[in-house]
């Protein structure tokens, strides 16, 4: 058993395996990133449908299911942020003296500066849960923010959102947000398959393209929220 | 032929001490001169006139060994691509250039002088597991054990690697993830690695890290500046044989290794 332990410590301690750490709670990530859009781009199908898809992740496993999510993307946010902090470090060590002149012939933005679009990501995060979540930025509770649906009392999400997004600052907030997110994204998931071992020589271009494809669909649809808002196409 | 006037910007460094970019005029270099040469030309200059020549590292100056090094312009072994600092030659440049001439920076590439680093770093990884144990004595057959045509040509497309470095010194990380995928994965690849593959893809990459590499971030630099053009399908590889060893080793006792034929 402690054998073990220790082998496994030892893997996650090299920096393949802590890229490979990276790489797995990333996808975790990317996926949850995908779902959650797909739920908030339910405020288009209407006040009822997403006040009840709300009040559907509240409620499943008896309330349990969503701190079930919550506790586990927190722990993959916390081994991602913490990883790719200690790899960095170890990256800047490994080149204490900069070049005078250095050319990049291939990487593009996106990749170079991974480590500040992440860790802004970072902070938006705390601000997005903060805002709709906690909901101490705003006071989106109590019973102006009640409504009932099939004679269930729920919260009001339709409306906490346009409210929300109303705000021309906060709105600005979260489409930078999230064209850092399509920068992270478009070098992030093609990187994914790179570490995890899964691209060939066939399929690496195809990678590089759903690396993008993904990183586009995310930043629209994302953006399409507060900007229908603001367009006063949400009211 | 033609001469070309030049700026040159060079680093000066010895061991342990801080370094500087000196400027040196480098007057009419003929066109058909490699950039060793151009060095040389420079040097011979240089001791004329009572001056430190500029060390730098090279040995068969025909794109084999290794040996040369240099950061020009910002690039390992200078804009052209699949070409060492011997083979650059200097029609690639204009009359009134300037050329930023620099050794290859890292952590674990200590600067010797000047240019020269010192690259035992690389020694040490292979001497961790870039090897593979035979009975050495009388050749064996040639052809004894049938290796598929395209794994033979994959290792060997391996191992074209000559260990430059360049690799490293083009990472934004310095980091010598190809460098070591492609020592561990020429021998990974054949039939007469297989008996010690787990052993020596974790022993190389900790050897790797004891060294002070940086991580790969996948941007793949290291494939643009590699004189020999090896390709970042390697790092898939060993990342690959990585995440296999490690989790063989923490769960697979001798037993079960025995039963799985590795």
């Amino acid at each position: 058993m402690s054998s073990v332990v220790e082998s496994l410590s030892c893997f996650v301690r090299s920096s393949i395996g802590k890229k490979i750490l990276v790489a797995a709670t990333g996808l975790v990530l990317v996926l949850f990133v995908l779902g959650h859009m797909i739920g908030n781009l339910l405020a288009f199908a209407g006040p009822d449908a997403i006040n009840a898809y709300g009040h559907l992740l509240q409620t499943s496993l008896h309330g349990g299911g969503v701190w079930i999510a919550r506790l586990g993307l927190l722990a993959a946010v916390v081994v991602h942020v913490v990883a790719t902090i200690s790899l960095t470090r170890q990256s800047r060590a490994a080149r204490p003296d900069a070049y005078g002149r250095q050319k990049a012939q291939v990487s593009g933005r996106a990749a170079r500066t991974m480590i500040w679009s992440g860790l802004t990501l970072l902070c938006f995060i705390v601000f997005h849960l903060m805002h709709f979540t906690v909901r101490n930025i705003e006071n989106f509770g109590g019973p102006d923010y009640e409504v009932v649906l099939d004679g269930e009392k729920m919260h009001n999400v339709y409306k906490m959102v346009v409210v929300g997004f109303s705000h021309v600052g906060v709105s600005a907030f979260y489409i930078l947000s999230m064209v850092l997110l399509y920068g992270h994204l478009s070098h992030g998931v093609s990187s994914l398959f790179q570490t995890l071992g899964l691209a060939t020589y066939r399929s690496e271009r195809i990678f590089k393209a759903i690396g993008h494809a993904y990183a586009l669909l995310i930043l629209v649809g994302n953006c399409s929220i507060p900007l229908a808002v603001l367009a006063g196409v949400l009211k | 032929m033609s001469l070309l006037n030049l700026h040159l910007k060079v680093w000066r460094q010895h061991r342990g001490q801080p370094g500087h970019f000196q400027d040196i005029e480098a007057r009419e270099i003929p066109d058909h001169a490699s950039f060793l040469e151009m060095m040389d030309i420079v040097n011979e200059r240089l001791i004329t006139s009572g001056q430190d020549p500029v060390a730098f590292d090279h040995d068969c100056r025909e794109g084999i060994c290794g040996m040369c090094s240099m950061q020009i312009n910002g690039v390992p072994h200078g804009p052209e691509r699949a070409t060492t600092t011997c083979q650059l030659h200097m029609r690639h440049f204009r009359e009134g250039d300037t050329i930023w001439i620099e050794p290859f920076r890292a952590k674990a590439f200590p600067v010797v002088k000047d240019l020269m680093v010192d690259r035992g770093a690389f020694d040490r990884i292979q001497q961790a597991g870039g090897f593979i144990t035979v009975r050495t004595g009388s050749a064996p057959d040639a052809n004894a054990i049938p290796i598929g045509k395209e794994v033979a040509d994959a290792a060997m497309d391996a191992a074209a690697c000559i260990g430059c470095g360049a690799c490293v010194a083009a990472c934004k990380n310095a980091s010598a993830m190809l460098f070591v995928s492609a020592k561990a994965g020429q021998l990974n690849s054949l039939p007469q690695g297989q008996p010690e593959k787990d052993r020596r893809t974790l022993a190389m990459v900790r050897q790797m890290d004891k060294e002070g590499f940086g991580h790969c971030t996948n941007h793949y630099e290291c494939e643009a500046a590699c004189p020999k053009e090896i390709s970042v399908r390697w790092i898939t590889k060993l990342n690959r044989d990585y995440a296999a060893a490690g989790l063989r080793e923490a769960f697979v006792g001798r037993q079960e290794a025995a039963e799985g034929g590795d």
